[in-house]
């Protein structure tokens, strides 16, 4: 019983919420590591993407709730969510057209092109909390849970509960959708092996007659897509708030490039592992070791590594060590 | 006199504001045959192929496709006009498989390219076995044929190599050779450049010696193999 009650608490406070935060910084990641795939340059506006594309949502949200349009028990942010996407490739595509295209051009150094999308970046946030405002926004409605603690208790009797909730289970399904879409995308349709060759060999893709606008529109499209899904997923999961979606950046940009930039697969698995080192390096341990322990040895104090306020250290260590120890990343990508 | 059926006549030209590395340079190739330019290094071989596929400026003289004046198109186009390039390096796509690189090769077409990529698994049996394995992970001379497998895929006029056998062992160079004449035969006109001088010439229905930019000699392969100046000055031979 003592070993089935730790496994509950485990999977309540580490697991799941593990999973799902990652599914949220695997979605970013992606985005990321295709726009360094394709354009070559890291897009610091992409966390402010995600809060775009999310404010975009919630606004839609607010404006079917009015209405009164419905799709209960599911959030109705997901019905928001393609009309979110929508106005957010627009918007990539407009300031592709306004700003990055010029330097493309020129063949500016991806060094400008980075300080280039930290201008976009600084936009972007002035933008959404013009709009928004800079405070914390909810806009999950729904059911709350597909299994509370409480039912999970009387299902199974045991003394700890786990939680399961909706908007963690749409996170891993839409996760897992989107995630296929888009290798199903990249490596049997036309236009996805084309921004494939164009990522692995510029010069090569454009002597075989693939036309380099087209594939990076279709690359800020992609963008778009997984950046407004992961920021909407996000918010669900947590609450909507500018400033954590800028913080985003950080575990966003380490999974990425401990995972490989440029490697679709690396980005998945970087989410996942930057997930689980904040997760469980700032998780009080104490409650799983009084189970698992003899009494003797049960831990006095919460047995936590390191306060929750020093998650983004983890993902900082994380990237220093991979970047010293393994530069192209777990899965190779290319060098950063 | 008819125009060869591709023609770079009188090319003069250089990279970007730079000075001019081709003078006066003259390469042709008839139909169905190999033209094979050597010369000693920095002679501006590679510039002079790739001012014929218009990757450099030409500001004198001017390249004719079939009688058509192509100078000002760009690569791309030439492409879309028949012409195929094989460059010296990364002339596949490491990350995808080898059935990508030819896909990808006949990017621009829209009809049914079954056909053509069964005709390149015939001329390089070995890419059909490897045809899901990744190109990368493939030996030098077998990533020779995936690049001049993609190349074939668009069903070019003219092939362009730069240095095909560059970096391959004198076997595989030789069987290279043996493809590049069965290519030949198919009716497509082919214009490499060849650091193995001799073995070039040696296959070659029409040879140029260039140093420094220029012209020094012209001739069928066999002339220039026989002509005592290329011999003693060029192919180090008595």
């Amino acid at each position: 019983m003592d070993f089935l009650n730790a496994l509950v608490v485990l999977a309540n406070f580490v697991l799941i919420p593990a999973v799902s935060y990652g599914s949220q910084l695997a979605l970013g990641a992606l985005g990321v590591t295709l726009v360094y795939g394709i354009l070559r340059f890291s897009n610091f506006a992409h966390g402010d993407t995600m809060a775009f594309g999310a404010m975009v949502t919630i606004l839609f949200t607010w404006a079917f709730q009015a209405f009164g349009l419905s799709i209960a028990p599911l959030p109705t942010a997901l019905l928001a969510l393609p009309f979110g996407i929508a106005v957010t490739a627009g918007m990539m595509l407009l300031t592709d057209r306004w700003v990055y295209q010029f330097y493309r051009r020129h063949k500016a150094k991806p060094i400008i092109l980075v300080m280039v999308s930290l201008g976009v970046m600084f936009i972007l946030n002035g933008v959404v909390r013009v709009i928004i405002g800079p405070g914390e926004q909810r806009f999950n409605d729904g059911a709350r849970f597909i299994i509370s603690a409480g039912d999970f208790k009387k299902m199974t009797g045991l003394s700890e509960g786990l939680a399961f909730r909706s908007s963690q289970g749409l996170t891993i399904v839409v996760t897992l959708i989107s995630v296929a879409v888009l290798f199903w995308f990249l490596n049997r349709t036309r236009t996805g092996k084309s921004m494939r060759a164009y990522s692995d060999n510029e010069d090569l893709a454009l002597l075989s007659g693939i036309n380099p606008e087209k594939v990076v529109r279709v690359t800020w499209i992609i963008a778009a897509i997984l950046a407004t899904t992961a920021g909407v997923l996000y918010g669900l999961d947590k609450a909507f708030k500018p400033f954590t979606y800028f913080q985003l950046l950080l575990p966003v940009f380490a999974a990425a490039i401990v995972g490989g930039l440029g490697n679709p697969l690396g980005a998945i698995a970087g989410g996942y592992i930057i997930a689980f080192s904040e997760v469980t390096l700032t998780y009080a341990w104490k409650k799983v070791a009084t189970y698992m322990l003899p009494d003797s040895l049960a831990p006095d104090g919460l047995a936590q590594l390191l306060s929750t306020d020093y998650k983004y250290a983890v993902s900082f260590t994380i990237l220093v060590i991979v970047l010293i120890f393994k530069p192209y990343g777990l899965f190779r990508g290319k060098a950063v | 006199m008819s125009d060869p059926f591709l023609i770079g006549d009188r090319m003069s030209g250089g990279y970007g504001q730079g000075p001019n590395i081709l003078h006066g340079c003259t390469l042709a190739v008839e139909k169905g045959q190999i033209a094979v330019i050597v010369g000693p290094n920095g002679a501006g071989k590679s510039t002079a192929m790739k001012a014929v596929f218009g990757m450099m400026d030409v500001r004198e003289g001017a390249v004719r496709l079939d009688g058509e004046d192509i100078t000002a198109l760009s690569p791309q186009d030439r492409v879309a006009k028949g012409m195929a390039f094989v460059p010296q390096t990364n002339n596949i796509f490491t990350s995808m498989t080898v059935e990508e690189n030819l896909e990808m090769g006949a990017f621009l077409r829209e009809d049914d390219i079954s056909g053509t990529m069964g005709q390149v698994y015939d001329l390089f049996p070995i890419l059909k076995d490897k045809r899901r394995q990744a190109a990368g992970e493939l030996s030098g001379g077998q990533r020779q044929q995936v690049a001049v497998g993609r190349a074939l895929m668009t069903q070019p006029t003219v092939l362009m190599l730069d240095e095909p056998t560059a970096g391959v062992s004198p076997i595989v160079m030789d069987e290279l050779f043996d493809r590049i004449i069965e290519v030949a035969r198919t009716g497509i006109s082919i214009l490499m450049v060849e650091q193995n001088a001799r073995q070039a010439l040696e296959i070659a229905d029409k040879g140029y010696v260039l140093v420094q930019g220029r012209n020094a000699h012209t001739g069928s392969g066999r002339e220039l193999l026989e002509n005592p100046e290329v011999r003693r000055t060029f192919l180090g031979g008595t």
